[in-house]
């Protein structure tokens, strides 16, 4: 018998174990948070690291941005806090931009786990609260201290003791305070069940400590994504796409050196700071960027210190991808949520017929609000409320699938039920459903945006905190595929409004919102007849839009007039 | 007086289960599954079976009936043509879903295709509000001109959502009357009868699925039922549902969404019984046959209930990979780890088992019918925990050298492995997939798996209990008799029951009493209506829900409410109630907060007798072994000398030390060594860890 084999076994069912924890921390965060984006959405990240602050294990429950960054967030804290410095019972908070998952609105919180005495893991969470005070939620800021409460790396619990203090500096500094504060307490809750888990583990297997089990993850992960990388064409690949920015377009430029088993993506060449909250900090630009190599390079090798050592991302200072404080970010997402599509320009020219085309990628979610100072004074006419309601266009046309519709990527939020926003808001959303054309024109199509129409069931009006993309600059295609629809945001009423800023729906008009599509892949007029047809039957594409754009003539029945096509397509 | 004979039949995919319970004794048979005309299988079983029993058709009393066809149409997507007529401007919302990749890191992830195609999502101009109040009303004569396009398309099945309809259903009602006094044949879903519940898409999807499988299943109950009482037999049959509870076919055509998954369910109410008669208030139900392995938790003998259910996931069991339905279910964690689950190692070097099977065909190699790939079933054989002569009751004979073929050429070469040692990674890497889904299912609610008892039935899990066991810090296990037809032997066992539901948020701090206690007698009518047609006289028994949560959040939890009049006075208990479930669930409960009730549910059920504990048993002594083979024990890291046995020659009192393994014909109970096994009054075998046992 081979006891080699079974360590080996053993070892590999313990790293399941590790993963299970995770997952475990994930959904007590999710089930006990209360901002929407957490609980609804799933906007978290859970992991578990070793007392050198590497990752070992991250649920995969959670959404790119905070998964990725949150990995390099524990070493800050260490760096404030040191291991030896820690007790039982710790916990520490932080919502640094920069330390953490880039914007005001994310607390992180990491807690040590003690076996006999000794540190032998820190857990790590983040949730986004709905509120951190500052100008609210839409990109007008112009520094990070327009944005909100500023929390540095600090202890939240000391032995098992809440830091009363902090919490009540906290109440007092944002809107919503009970609901931040109860998305505290789901942080600091998930860490301990996380801790409870990962020390029954080790009693079971008899595990002093980490090291040996944290070192094999490690080393396998990081040598699996090494092969992979190995695997494909090395050399080096630019790519540039130009997005709206707030008042001025933005571009975002990448390089991408494949080569000694490294991905190297530079980011030289993008637009510099903005004076507005869309700037991202390095930690966001790596997250998202790992993210979108990871999905393209070895989607299925899990998530820790040595998948994601192999991945090396660089950006000069001042630039939008790499703002320094204190640049506002609240807005973040903007530009973070646009970089897998660069990154897959330039992976397309390496390994083509591997990634999707350019989608809608930065979410179309929609943030209303009314109250004092903002839509009016609070006089008692109009009920105040705020609400984040999750929405995206359409995704980029796959190398052999379209694209999906009004879904989002590479950020993994889920919708809020109308039905839900409608009974905590003086809302009424009078339509919600896909946009027709907007999926852009290829062999394979991108997938739809959608359409939403909004009024309040009040005689007040109600204000957009508006951060919207696509809207000037649409996602193109590849490989001679057609770009997706632009999105628009109009008022029912004619006016046009801005894609970034707070604005102001007037009583009794509608807001309407309409999301952009997806690019295509591939020529159009190469696509299936009988797959145009269906989406013309469907009400997906218009008859003149099949004509037009793909050269499939149909006949009054919508099936395929053969000859016509023929006709068309030979032109 | 003996009791009249009761029979239960249970239609799984591969093979229709049969128990006649007599006086005298039970009988089953196993009968292959007719999918074509299921109730071909059924009418030839019950043939046979009371032939067999030599009881009269005339003289039974009962037939208890669950059956998987839903599920089937579902997941093969074989129901009705049917259409959707909704809120104009909401078309889409089946479509559109949750707006959420399940699947983070796939770039070719694809979501389930609604079960109406857009071009049959209908829609009409009407609109509520939150509130009820009706902002635009329904345009009748807009739902009149759908009437061409219904018969044009040949629709056999109409779903009808619309927005907040949970509030309000008149316009649905309305809808529907329209609809019918047009197309009498047509069969009408509205979702608020179905789930008068808040979430759109969620009720969307659940009156879509209803509509969808209810031609299908009107058709087949009405064949059924003739060939039932052409064959004389004229007991009333009542069907099992997907909450353990039963309900009479009229239920069942309107409704037949509530009996997908029935036949887990009815396994999940014997290992229930199971429980209570080996004293376990803290068990876990573990049933793992070809494709799948189910773990329900149970306390208190109560199987954890649930409103929300995925059928038909698609793409390795994820959650949000299916359709959802919110319907009341016995709450279990799926996984794919089964018998045929197969093995193979990724690209990190590390073995994975699952979730694709080989299912029965081709099925695992050791079967010989063309399976190639090593699945779990081969590492059994190869561990020795299987006897290849003696599968199946010796009618499958299995090719052990096609196993160990397979496990080496995939999993055992590769890796650098002996053939054991791989085998037995195969076994570990299964094992702790069930076991982790177990905590990560039991810590979504605020329960802990160690210390239960666990309840192996299926034709795989007396091979795994023991070490999944081990992995859960689980001490005793409970094999009962006739475990490869668990389900059927359940449905004997369930009440006949209804849940019904209603949507009202209501704040903690304005407590309306009057308000909840008329819903409560609203619901109370509602649910007796439906049990009294299938149990005019007996007692019943109702558990009041609430679902709760800090005012501001997005998942509500569980309360179970006192079954009586409320008064003002009952806040602070019903805030004391939610403080204590939450403090339950997530350890500790947040400070000042308003609290808020969003849904209310009542079930109601026949009262059933107190389940007696199994009475104690004198030891006698064990007939030797019938033989002895070699079996890997994977703690010992070694192949040991195991005696087997014959579980038919197994009397109460008997007890066995491991390592042994029993031998029935639809499984195998492993005993490793430094356990014992003893047999109980009631014929179930119960390992327990020596020093421990009894």
């Amino acid at each position: 018998m081979s006891n080699e084999g079974l360590t080996d076994i053993r070892r590999q069912v313990m790293w399941n174990r590790l993963l299970a924890v995770v997952e475990e921390q994930a959904q007590t965060l999710v089930r006990t948070a209360f901002s929407t984006s957490a609980r609804e959405a799933g906007d978290i990240s859970a992991g578990v690291f070793d007392p050198e602050g590497r990752m070992l294990a991250q649920a995969v429950t959670g959404t790119p941005g905070h998964v990725n960054s949150m990995a390099r967030a524990v070493v800050h804290f260490l760096d404030v806090f040191p291991a030896r410095e820690m007790r039982p019972g710790d916990a520490y908070i932080t919502n640094d931009p920069w330390k953490g998952t880039g914007h005001l609105h994310d607390f992180t919180l990491v807690s040590p786990t003690f076996v006999d005495d000794r540190l032998v893991a820190l857990f790590a969470s983040t949730t986004h609260v709905v509120d951190i005070g500052g100008i609210g939620l839409s990109p007008d800021s112009r520094q990070v201290f327009h944005e909100g409460l500023y929390v540095p790396i600090t202890p939240v619990m000391r032995e098992g003791r809440v830091e009363e203090w902090l919490l009540n500096l906290v109440r007092h500094n944002v809107r919503e305070p009970e609901q931040v504060e109860g998305d505290i307490y789901a942080l600091i809750a998930c860490n301990e069940i996380g801790s409870d888990r990962l020390r029954a583990m080790m009693a079971e297997y008899d595990l002093p400590v980490l090291d040996a089990l944290g070192g094999h993850i490690i080393e396998a992960s990081q040598r699996a994504m090494e092969a992979a990388i190995d695997a494909l064409p090395q050399g080096r690949w630019r790519d540039e796409m130009r997005i709206d920015g707030y008042d001025s377009p933005i571009d975002l430029v990448a390089t991408v050196t494949i080569g000694g088993g490294e991905i190297l993506v530079d980011f030289d060449g993008s637009s510099p700071v903005s004076d507005r909250g869309i700037n991202c900090p390095m930690c966001y630009t790596e997250a998202y960027t790992a993210f979108g190599v990871k999905c393209a390079v070895a989607p299925a090798i899990p998530n820790n210190a040595g998948s994601l050592a192999p991945i090396r991302v660089t950006a000069p200072e001042n630039t939008i991808v790499n703002a320094p404080p204190p640049a506002a970010v609240v807005a973040r997402s903007t530009i973070g949520h646009m970089l897998p599509d660069v990154v897959f320009g330039c992976l397309n020219q390496a390994v083509p017929g591997r990634v999707p085309a350019e989608g809608t990628s930065n979410l179309w979610n929609v943030k209303l609000g009314a109250g004092h100072g903002m839509t009016g004074l609070s006089d008692g006419s109009a009920t105040p409320f705020m609400v984040t309601s999750f929405h995206s266009g359409g995704a980029g046309a796959r190398p052999a699938q379209d694209g999906l519709s009004a879904t989002p990527f590479p950020s993994g939020v889920r919708n809020v039920p109308i039905e839900i926003t409608e009974a905590i808001t003086p809302l009424v959303i009078w339509r919600k459903d896909l946009r027709t054309d907007s999926g852009g024109p290829g062999r394979e199509r991108g997938g739809l945006g959608q359409v939403m129409e909004i009024s309040s069931r009040e005689a007040a009006p109600f204000g957009i905190f508006a951060s919207f993309e696509r809207v000037h600059h649409p996602a193109r295609g590849r490989d001679g595929g057609a770009p997706g629809a632009n999105g628009r945001v109009r008022l029912a009423s004619g006016t046009e409004l801005r894609h970034k800023g707070f604005q102001t729906i007037p009583a009794g008009d509608r807001l309407i919102v309409e999301m952009p599509g997806g690019g295509g892949i591939g020529e159009a007029g190469t696509r299936d007849t009988a797959r145009v047809a269906a989406d013309v039957r469907a009400g997906l594409v218009t008859r003149d839009a099949a004509e037009r754009d793909y050269g499939v003539v149909l006949d009054d029945r919508l099936e395929v007039d053969e000859d016509g096509t023929a006709t068309a397509r030979s032109d | 007086m003996s009791p009249a004979p009761r029979m239960a039949v249970d239609i799984g995919g591969t093979f229709t289960d049969l128990v006649l319970e007599t006086a005298d004794g039970d009988v089953s048979l196993k009968v292959p599954t007719t999918p074509d005309a299921p109730e071909v299988a059924v009418l030839e079983g019950v043939g046979r079976l009371l032939g067999e029993a030599a009881v009269a058709p005339g003289a039974v009393a009962l037939v208890i009936h669950g059956t998987t066809l839903a599920t089937n149409a579902l997941i093969e997507r074989k129901g009705a043509r049917t259409a959707l007529i909704t809120t104009e401007g909401f078309r889409d919302s089946v479509e559109i879903a949750y707006e959420h990749r399940f699947e983070q890191y796939d770039l070719y992830m694809e979501r389930p295709p609604p079960l109406v195609p857009r071009e049959l999502r209908l829609t009409v101009p009407e609109r509520r509000a939150a509130d009820g109040e009706v902002l635009l009303p329904l345009d009748e004569q807009a739902v009149r001109d759908l009437l061409p396009v219904l018969q044009a398309e040949n629709i056999e099945a109409v779903a009808i959502c619309f927005l907040h309809s949970y509030v309000d259903d008149a316009h649905e009602v309305r809808c529907a009357e329209i609809l019918a006094q047009a197309m009498p044949d047509l069969a009408i879903t509205r979702s608020a009868e179905v789930c008068p519940e808040i979430r759109e898409y969620e009720r969307m999807s659940t009156a879509i699925a209803n509509a969808y499988v209810q031609p299908l299943m009107a058709g087949y109950l009405g064949r059924l039922e003739a060939g039932l009482a052409a064959m004389g037999l004229a007991a009333p049959l009542l069907m099992m549902m997907s909450s353990g509870g039963v309900t009479t076919v009229e239920t069942a055509r309107a409704l037949p969404i509530r009996l997908v998954e029935s036949g887990p369910a009815g396994g999940v109410i014997l290992a229930r019984d199971v429980a209570a008669e080996n004293g376990a208030a803290r068990a876990l139900s573990f049933d793992m046959g070809g494709t799948t392995a189910k773990l329900t938790l149970i306390d208190d003998y109560r199987p954890q209930h649930s409103r929300s259910f995925e059928v038909a996931r698609a793409y390795r069991f994820l959650k949000g990979s299916g359709l959802p339905l919110r319907i009341p279910v016995i709450d279990m964690v799926e996984i794919g780890a089964g018998g045929g689950s197969i093995a193979r190692i990724d690209a990190l070097r590390r073995i994975t088992v699952g979730p694709d099977s080989a299912g029965a065909d081709p099925g695992p190699a050791a079967y010989g019918q063309g399976g190639e790939a090593p699945t779990v079933t081969d590492a059994d054989v190869a561990l020795g925990r299987i006897d290849p002569e003696n599968f199946a009751g010796g009618h499958i004979a299995l090719d052990a050298d096609a196993a160990a073929g397979a496990i080496s050429r995939d999993v055992a070469e590769p890796l650098s492995l002996p053939l054991e040692t791989a085998a037995a990674g195969i076994a570990e890497i299964v094992d702790e997939t069930m076991a982790n889904a177990a905590r990560v299912h039991a810590v979504e609610h605020g329960k802990d798996v160690g210390g239960r008892v666990l309840i192996a039935f299926g034709g795989a899990a007396p091979l795994h209990a023991a070490r999944l066991a081990e992995k859960l810090g689980i001490e005793r296990i409970v094999v009962p008799a006739g475990a490869g037809v668990g389900s059927a032997y359940g449905f004997l066992r369930a009440p006949i029951g209804y849940e019904v539901v209603r949507t009202r948020l209501a704040r903690l701090a304005a407590f309306d009493a009057a308000m909840v206690n008329d819903l409560f007698a609203e619901m109370q009518a509602e649910a007796e209506a439906v049990v009294r047609l299938g149990a005019p006289d007996a007692p019943l028994e109702a558990l009041r829900i609430a679902f709760m949560r800090y005012r501001g959040q997005g998942h509500e939890i569980t309360v179970e409410l006192p079954e009586r009049d409320y008064g003002a006075g009952d806040r602070e208990l019903l805030h004391e109630l939610f403080e204590a479930r939450y403090r339950d669930l997530f350890g500790r409960v947040i400070p000042k907060l308003e609290v808020e009730i969003l849904t209310w549910t009542l079930s109601l059920a026949t009262r059933r007798d107190e389940i007696q504990a199994a009475p104690p048993t004198p030891s006698i002594a064990a007939p030797p072994p019938s033989g002895s083979r070699m079996l890997f024990d994977p703690l010992a890291e070694a192949a040991v000398e195991a005696t087997i046995h014959d579980r038919t020659a197994l009397a109460p009192g008997m007890r066995l030390a491991g390592p042994a393994v029993i031998v029935e014909e639809q499984t195998t109970t492993v005993v490793p060594a430094g356990f014992a096994a003893t047999i109980n009054s009631l014929a179930q075998i119960v390992i327990e860890r020596e020093g421990q046992a009894a």
